[in-house]
């Protein structure tokens, strides 16, 4: 087995950003994954780490706005930037259209992709409040369900689509 | 009520046992078509979706206790290779290390068969070696790579051709091949020598990995003596079990919990490694433990799908099917069993003449684990491909040949009649559904001239019916609110969903009302969350359940109301008396806070009848013959499984079973370095499952039939038929399309060119 010297870096710095319309300071060393503060120091569990590394999308949030892997993205990088989390979405008026849109099409089964095909999906109605079928195949292209509830998440986000814009 | 002994014959993915269960009370009759129930048969959204769609559904993964701490594993590099020493010295200066196990210093901890969880011999890359508790992930991680081990490597195969070769490495003293399973039926030797025309074709299937997007993983925390146990798993006590005989505890200091899992498909059948090592570190250490598998070793050391070698020779007579043999290799890799891929030969077509033989392989491979209908996927591929290719050679089309074996209305290998068998309304519906009359023998041009196209299609049977034991419990409580509690799991399948349906209608209140808990060993037995058979087991128990409160609490309101119980029913969360509704919350404020408590078991199977589902599959495929790729435009599936409780989640379902299916046969496959070992693609990367791109169009239908005979809810399985007859219908359509046959799945463009360039 190849020998590692473990990880010796710069001391943890403080980072400030705002996670689902609050303020946070973390206190996170250089190469701590977003993905991993939000677990674990933030206790938010909805972003899921199903691959660290890139390839799945269920670690998907917005940051200001735009999907992104969270165990792609340092915590360091976040700086000064807006986190959307999928527990951020609902609020006391009710769920999310694209929440509402999941549950009535099933468009999940074991539901732990979901948070990241969900983000993937209010990231793209954030872009483009008419999203044809193709639009949403683009969007969660990126986001592997092994269940198969892909059928059913294509119809979830085009009624979602239709839903916000009435 | 009073505990009676039964005696029942159960099927599991292909092996009929016997098995002996405790039953409660008594059971009732099934709902007949007729019985105007107003929630089961219904399209249900799931009782769990927002807790789901809100990130609030605690997974094992999400669990992050105080002071927790973080195990990973150390895992050979090498295929085969003893254990000689262990330095660990540098790893347990790391700081924030907090201990370590290695198979010097582990406690003896008996798992499947073996004294340790920790092999002197290690037998395949990725086999246990050591494992490390740390206050961190990261700190775990580091650590491991700062154990020094000292390896004596040992000859070992890997590849399933080579290892069933003789000459080859032995790994086991009696031979790396077994007999696994066999069958004789007439006389296939005469019937091949009389045949008029005969098929003989090898076909391969490779290895698929699960990938359930939760790893394998547990948690473990002692309170003194007690241990608890959160588990990713499809049997909480399964995991119970393999508790009890690695550290030699009671049940009653025991408790497995799993509340949300992000899939298994048949590989989280019990305690793990992981688990064991997470319990033993919990007790050494004094504080909670975490052991999850990472990617990389999920793909390595959590189970697979076997490849398979398989040979068919089929034989027809006349306008029939006169003979068939069918023999089969799996590659185990290192497990201790191996599903059979003759199952559906045996069972599927009324074929006089039969001969089946099925062989374990052991190999220098991580071991199997069962996946989504075992055996039935790669013995449909080579069974329905085989059936095609006589139907060929005969000049008969395909489907007219299957009509012709597949009336009978008896199990051809135990005699026993069908309690109900669609079959022929299946291919029925998905002929009309797929356009089968587009069908040419020749395959026709596709949507450009460099594009050909093609119809397949294949038969699916598979269990399904469930068993006992199973056991639920119904808490009504003084609002009119209820409390499911049953000993199963929710895998991602919607059994959450599907029981509050049967326990709302048998209750007469609605599913709102009924919160469902599930995956806690101390509530009653429910039996493992595969093999199709879930709602088929658990379902009956739980509508028995439901009916012992519905007695109880009618007899209560009828104290309290002072009417007679014979003219009070439950409606829609009311006692209902001549036209009067009273609110359950009520009548039973009347009273100081009652718990009305139902019980139910699921009963016996019925004697001397074969329960079993069936369906088909059509494909519509383009092939590009420049390039090889395979274009799936159109699968029509059609189920028969008894009575449909959710057309909504039973539709994913299918659609589910499809997609995983295709991934089987068009792109899934893993890859092993034969000088080394190892496998080469363990990732999400270089492993490729279907991606919301690859599905195609999908048209679902159930016969929805309800089988009365088969329990008192009418309904099987539906978890693994879906992901059945797929492949064979893409192989078969593929076939069809460009007039030469890819023998081996998946079915990539190397191996279509390859295909067409012998043509």
């Amino acid at each position: 087995m190849p020998k590692a010297v473990p990880f010796i870096g710069p001391a943890a710095v403080d980072v400030a950003f705002e996670v689902n319309g609050d303020g946070v300071t973390v206190h996170v060393p250089p190469h701590r994954t977003l993905l991993d503060t939000l677990r674990e120091t933030l206790g938010l569990t909805g972003a899921k780490r199903v691959c660290d590394e890139g390839t799945c999308g269920a670690c998907t949030v917005l940051l200001d706005g735009d999907p992104v892997y969270s165990c792609m993205t340092l915590a360091v990088a976040c700086a000064g930037q807006a986190v959307e989390t999928v527990e951020g979405l609902s609020s006391e008026q009710g769920l999310h259209p694209v929440q509402e849109a999941f549950i009535e099409h099933d468009a999940f089964q074991c539901g732990f992709c979901t948070p990241g095909q969900i983000m993937s999906c209010v990231g793209l109605l954030k872009r483009n409040s008419s999203p044809t079928a193709e639009d949403v195949l683009r969007a969660v292209s990126g986001n592997l369900c092994r269940c198969g509830a892909y059928p059913n998440i294509v119809a979830a986000a085009l009624s979602a689509a239709k839903k916000t814009r009435r | 009520m009073s505990i009676k002994v039964v005696r029942t014959k159960s099927e599991f993915e292909g092996k009929i046992t016997e098995a002996t269960a405790l039953v409660d009370g008594k059971d009732v009759a099934a709902w007949g078509t007729d019985s105007g129930l107003a929630t089961v048969g219904k399209r249900q959204t799931r009782v769990d979706g927002i807790a789901r769609v809100t990130g609030q559904a605690r997974y094992t993964q999400d669990l992050y206790l105080p002071g927790m701490l973080h195990v990973r594993v150390l895992r050979s590099p090498y295929p085969r290779a003893r254990v000689r020493r262990i330095e660990t010295s540098r790893a347990l200066a790391h700081p924030g290390v907090r201990g370590v196990l290695h198979r010097f210093n582990a406690p003896k901890a008996a798992f499947r068969g073996e004294e340790t969880i920790f092999r002197e011999e290690v037998r395949f890359a990725g086999d246990e070696v050591a494992a490390i508790a740390a206050d961190s992930d990261e700190i775990a991680a580091e650590a491991i790579r700062l154990i020094d081990v000292e390896y004596e490597l040992l000859p070992f195969v890997a590849d399933l051709e080579e290892a069933m070769r003789d000459g080859a490495t032995r790994l086991d003293d009696k031979g790396n091949v077994s007999e696994s399973g066999k069958l004789d039926r007439g006389d296939t030797k005469r019937a091949f020598g009389e045949a008029k025309i005969v098929v003989e074709a090898t076909y391969r299937t490779s290895t698929q990995l699960h990938n359930s997007l939760e790893t394998h993983g547990a948690v473990a925390r002692w309170d003194g003596d007690e241990l608890t146990v959160w588990e990713s798993t499809q049997h909480v006590f399964g995991v119970r079990a393999g508790l009890q005989a690695a550290l030699k505890i009671p049940y009653s200091d025991i408790r497995v919990l799993c509340d949300y899992m992000g899939g298994g498909f048949g590989s989280k059948g019990g305690a793990g490694k992981y688990t064991i090592m997470a319990a033993i570190f919990a007790r050494q250490l004094g504080k909670p433990v975490r052991c999850f598998l990472t990617r990389d070793e999920e793909n390595l050391a959590a189970g697979n799908r076997s490849a398979t070698y398989q040979t068919v020779k089929i034989a027809a007579r006349g306008k029939k099917i006169s003979a068939i043999e069918h023999l089969s290799w799996s590659n185990a890799g290192q497990g201790r069993w191996v599903a059979d891929p003759t199952g559906p030969t045996n069972e599927l077509y009324d074929i006089p003449n039969v001969r089946t033989r099925s062989y374990k392989v052991t190999t220098s491979l991580g071991a199997l684990a069962s996946f989504r209908a075992p055996g039935y996927v790669e013995g449909t591929f080579a069974l329905d491909q085989a059936i095609d290719e006589l139907a060929d050679r005969m000049g008969e089309d395909p489907l007219a040949l299957r009509r012709r074996h597949a009336a009978r209305q008896s199990d051809p290998v135990t005699g026993l009649r069908y309690s109900l068998k669609r079959l022929l309304a299946c291919y029925d519906i998905g002929e009309k559904e797929i356009g089968w009359q587009h069908r040419t023998s020749e395959g026709t041009r596709g949507s450009a001239p460099h594009r050909r196209r093609g119809y397949g299609m294949a038969s699916q049977i598979w269990g399904g019916s469930g068993w006992p034991p199973a056991y639920a419990t119904v808490h009504l409580n003084p609002d009119g609110t209820a409390v499911l509690r049953c000993g199963t799991q929710d895998i991602g399948t919607g059994t959450r969903t599907v029981l509050a349906q049967i326990a709302a209608e048998e209750l007469g209140i609605d599913v709102g009302a009924i919160r469902v808990e599930l995956g806690d060993t101390n509530s009653q037995y429910a039996p493992i969350s595969a093999g199709s058979l879930t709602v088929s087991s658990v379902g009956p128990a739980v509508r028995l359940a439901a009916k012992d409160a519905r007695m109880q609490l009618l007899d209560a309101a009828s104290g309290l109301l002072e009417v007679g119980t014979s003219e009070l029913r439950v409606e829609h969360g009311a006692i209902v008396s001549k036209g009067r509704r009273t609110p359950l919350g009520e009548v039973l404020k009347q009273v100081d806070n009652y718990t009305v408590i139902g019980k139910g078991s699921r009963f016996p199977n019925p004697e001397g009848l074969s329960l079993k589902t069936f369906g088909a599959h059509f494909a519509q495929v383009e092939v590009d013959v420049r390039t090889g790729e395979v274009f799936v435009d159109h699968v029509v599936a059609v189920h028969d499984i008894g009575r449909v409780i959710n057309p909504l989640t039973a539709t994913s379902q299918v659609e589910g079973g499809v997609i995983q299916g295709l991934g089987f046969v068009l792109s899934e496959e893993r890859v092993v370095d034969r000088p080394t070992g190892r496998v080469v693609n363990g990732n999400l990367e270089g492993y490729k499952i279907p991606t919301i791109r690859d599905v195609p169009r999908i048209t679902v239908r159930f016969i929805d039939d309800p089988d009365t005979k088969a329990s008192n809810i009418g309904a099987k399985g539906l978890g693994e038929p879906p992901i059945i007859p797929l492949p064979a219908a893409i192989a078969n359509a593929v076939a069809n399309a460009i007039g030469v046959r890819v023998r081996t799945a998946p079915i990539t463009r190397q191996r279509v060119l390859d295909a067409l360039s012998l043509q």
